[in-house]
């Protein structure tokens, strides 16, 4: 049956139809949908873990028990897997790893734009790398196939855009492979040194096996055109590459982008008068090619820098692109902005107004860095809040005791946050955490996490309690707030942050767009009392705006939280009751 | 040859599910068919854009500029925006709703003056729907994507029962007669 699947979509059905059994995932845009998508099929275990470093060990843990198993995670989720990741290349595998880690060239919702592909090179993994929706169902079952028979896990690597990309797929059976049964055996599976040192040289010996593949596997193919120009490409760029060329160039299409073939490459290269690499951020491709002697093309042309589309490709090869009128007019820009009625604003906003220094995190929250609240300081990566806080105060002393505090979302303090606790507990820096617990992973799309109390299906599950756990963490000063009480959260964090020991707010209040979230009335303004003053506007709240001088809700997104009420001094913005 | 429809507005305003409805109605008319859409922070009241390609073989999924046959925009300003990605004879289905982006709502910069109007001074054929007003009277605000889809079909040599037959499967039962009510209102409205 045809199908239009998304490419997340098609992955999860490969793992469908690989027989699969166990998915252990942390969200994380562009990846958060192939495990979403795998749990909507019974036959497959699925779970969300606390972080990426848990996802790929439960993993492990489901091979060795010969099952077939699965991770997904975005680019800098495979940073914090990275510990697992390169000692699983040495372990190997007894039923078939696949792990997925989905790059996000031109940075649509992530920190930064690395390459993943150096992963691969570097833990000595093989790595497919599917061009739409139909190769990531495909390459997904043959990543199954090649993990049992080369003794490895793959890595399937996405982008954006094949990942966010609905293309046709063909849809087939689930097939279970043979059930292996669990067998004790340490010298492959303890990594210690006497044992490593002997599963090194195995290594190597499987990279020379499957670079062999890589000459004569289908997942790599010749698509021969003109001769005049002749591209290597993978990914999505082989769209545009092909877009642009049709048959007018020969293309040699990559899908196993680790190891790559060396005599497939050169017999390519003789058959072309020019030859051009065009591959997205690094230049992964065109080194291997250049080591090989040969005379290439690539980032003298392309951008290391950014996503590529159709044009870029036609622009940089010399061919025409279509003629392009933008409207003549400067437009406001539209970033992304906290959500009416978002939890985390009022808390913001009392962070700003105490003119705290705030080190942030990453989730929804990080647009409180955005004007006109622009109440965060530093971003990094997960976790770093809570254990960059620490290193602040450790550095200024009271100076930054009495004025920085830590903001992190309850999923990212389950992810990473929890061991830079610890570390101030510890260490003693007398640092104020806030834990923005919304009940939900808010930015990849609503995620359920261990604080939440239920599983990736929306059942009933286990709950670790925030307060106890910081409490047991050696933090004892921990308590509650509603962020939509803007008194209450004023008084927190100005006795957290005069506190003579380290302390812990939990600014708590369910994520606005969850469903069983009640709305109440929009607010209504008066514009008889309303003075202009701008106050309310202070909150960067978007169903707030003037015209004409005077504040004006939006009913169609107000919903009615009434922390704009509180900061009216001249009763302008009433409630309008539930 | 492939067509380009793009679908542009503000986060949360339901384009998704207009792109699942095109991407369902133009794969049983028999189409390759690819649909790039935004999730993650963008989503979160930002301008998102969804590009809907079809015809024989549809290799990229994405839209460059210079290359959409028409542009179908939830909200003015958003139309204004993406207009750069408008084919020269292309056509543009705007919403008369105004949302205000966060520069405007701080003061920094005015919601622009008749958008449309300078979109057509510029060459650009516009058609534009209250598409708010209309999806009010089939019930619902949030039924403007349906209006707008309806619109659309305007413009489209499929048959009704085609698109009334994707509005039945990608909306949820619960809906069906609001949205097919919306979408009549959008085909209808002259």
């Amino acid at each position: 049956m045809k199908q239009l699947l998304l490419g997340n979509a098609a992955l999860a059905r490969g793992l469908y139809e690989a027989g699969c059994s166990v998915v252990s995932s942390y969200p994380g845009t562009p990846s958060t949908e192939v495990t979403e998508e795998a749990a909507k099929y019974d036959e497959i275990y699925c779970e969300w873990a606390p972080n990426e470093k848990v996802a790929m060990e439960v993993a492990f843990g489901a091979s060795l028990a010969g099952k077939r198993s699965f991770c997904g995670m975005k680019h800098v989720g495979l940073n914090v897997a990275a510990d697992p990741l390169f000692t699983l290349s040495y372990t190997g595998v007894t039923g078939g790893i696949v792990i997925c880690v989905a790059d996000d060239a031109g940075m649509h919702s992530s920190q930064n734009e690395q390459d993943s592909r150096h992963y691969a090179k570097s833990a000595k993994l093989p790595m497919l790398e599917p061009s739409d929706s139909a190769e990531a169902l495909e390459f997904t079952k043959r990543a199954f196939e090649l993990s049992e028979e080369y003794d490895t896990p793959v890595i399937i690597k996405m982008c954006t855009r094949v990942a966010h990309s609905q293309s046709v797929v063909e849809l087939g059976e689930r097939v279970l492979p043979e059930t292996i049964p669990y067998e004790k055996n340490i010298a492959k599976y303890v990594m210690m040194p006497g044992n490593a040192k002997r599963r090194h040289p195995v290594v190597e010996e499987r990279m020379k096996k499957l670079t062999a593949l890589a000459e004569t596997t289908d997942l790599n193919r010749e698509e021969m055109g003109g001769t005049e120009l002749g591209i290597i490409t993978s990914s999505t760029c082989y769209q545009y590459v092909k877009e642009v060329f049709g048959d007018r160039a020969s293309v040699l299409k990559l899908g196993m982008i680790h190891p790559l073939p060396v005599q497939r490459i050169l017999d390519f290269a003789a058959k072309v008068d020019r030859l051009v690499v065009v591959e997205e951020l690094d230049d992964v491709i065109e080194q291997h090619c250049k080591a090989l002697g040969l005379s290439v093309s690539g980032k003298d042309l392309f951008p290391v820098i950014d996503e590529f589309s159709q044009n870029l490709v036609a622009e940089k090869l010399g061919q025409p692109i279509p003629e392009s009128k933008p409207l003549d007019e400067v437009l406001p820009v539209r970033p992304p902005v906290m959500c009416a009625g978002c939890p985390h604003r009022g808390m913001f906003y009392t962070l700003s107004k105490n003119k705290c220094v705030v080190l942030g995190d990453i989730g929804c929250y990080t647009l409180g860095a955005v004007a006109p609240l622009s109440a965060i300081e530093s971003t990094l990566c997960m976790g770093a809040s809570v254990s960059g806080l620490h290193g602040f105060n450790k550095a200024l002393g009271k100076e930054g005791e009495q004025h920085a505090v830590g903001v992190i979302g309850d999923s990212t303090f389950m992810h990473s946050g929890m061991t830079g606790l610890a570390n101030i507990a510890y260490n003693q820096s007398n640092s104020t955490v806030v834990i923005l617990d919304n009940s939900i992973t808010g930015m990849t799309g609503h995620q359920q996490n261990p604080t939440t109390g239920y599983n990736i299906k929306g059942d009933p599950a286990g709950k670790s309690d925030l307060e106890s756990l910081c409490h047991a963490m050696g933090i004892h000063r921990v308590r509650v707030v509603d962020p939509y009480d803007l008194k209450a959260c004023d008084a927190a964090v100005k006795e957290e942050l005069a506190a003579e020991e380290p302390s812990v707010i939990i600014s708590r209040r369910p994520c606005v767009l969850l469903k069983y979230v009640k709305h109440n009335k929009p607010i209504i303004a008066d514009a008889e009392k309303c003075r202009g003053c701008k106050r309310c506007m202070g909150l960067g709240c978007p169903a707030i705006s003037m015209r004409n001088g005077k504040a004006v809700i939006d009913n169609t997104l107000c919903v009615g939280c009434g922390v704009c009420e509180q900061l009216c001094a001249f009763d302008a913005l009433k409630s309008g009751e539930v | 040859m492939v067509h380009n429809i793009m679908i542009v507005g503000v986060g949360g305003q339901g384009s998704l599910l207009a792109s699942k409805l095109l991407g369902h109605l133009l794969l049983q008319e028999g189409y390759d068919v690819k649909v790039s859409e935004v999730h993650g922070m963008s989503q979160r009241g930002g301008s998102v854009v969804t590009y809907v390609r079809f015809g024989d073989h549809v290799y990229s999924p994405v839209i460059d500029k210079g290359e959409a046959d028409v542009i179908v925009s939830f909200e003015t300003l958003e139309a204004a925006r993406w207009i750069g990605y408008l084919k020269k004879d292309g056509k543009v289905i705007v919403s008369t709703q105004e949302i205000d982006p966060m520069p405007v709502i701080t003061g920094a910069m005015s919601y622009p003056e008749h958008l449309v109007d300078k979109m057509r001074a510029a060459g650009v054929t516009v058609d534009a729907v209250d598409a708010l007003t209309l999806a009010e009277k089939a019930g619902s605000a949030k039924a403007a994507n349906l209006v707008l889809m309806g619109r659309l079909s305007r413009y489209s040599d499929f048959p009704e029962s085609a698109w009334q037959e994707a509005i039945e499967a990608c909306v949820p039962k619960k809906y069906l007669e609001l949205n097919r009510v919306a979408f009549a209102e959008g085909r209808a409205e002259q």
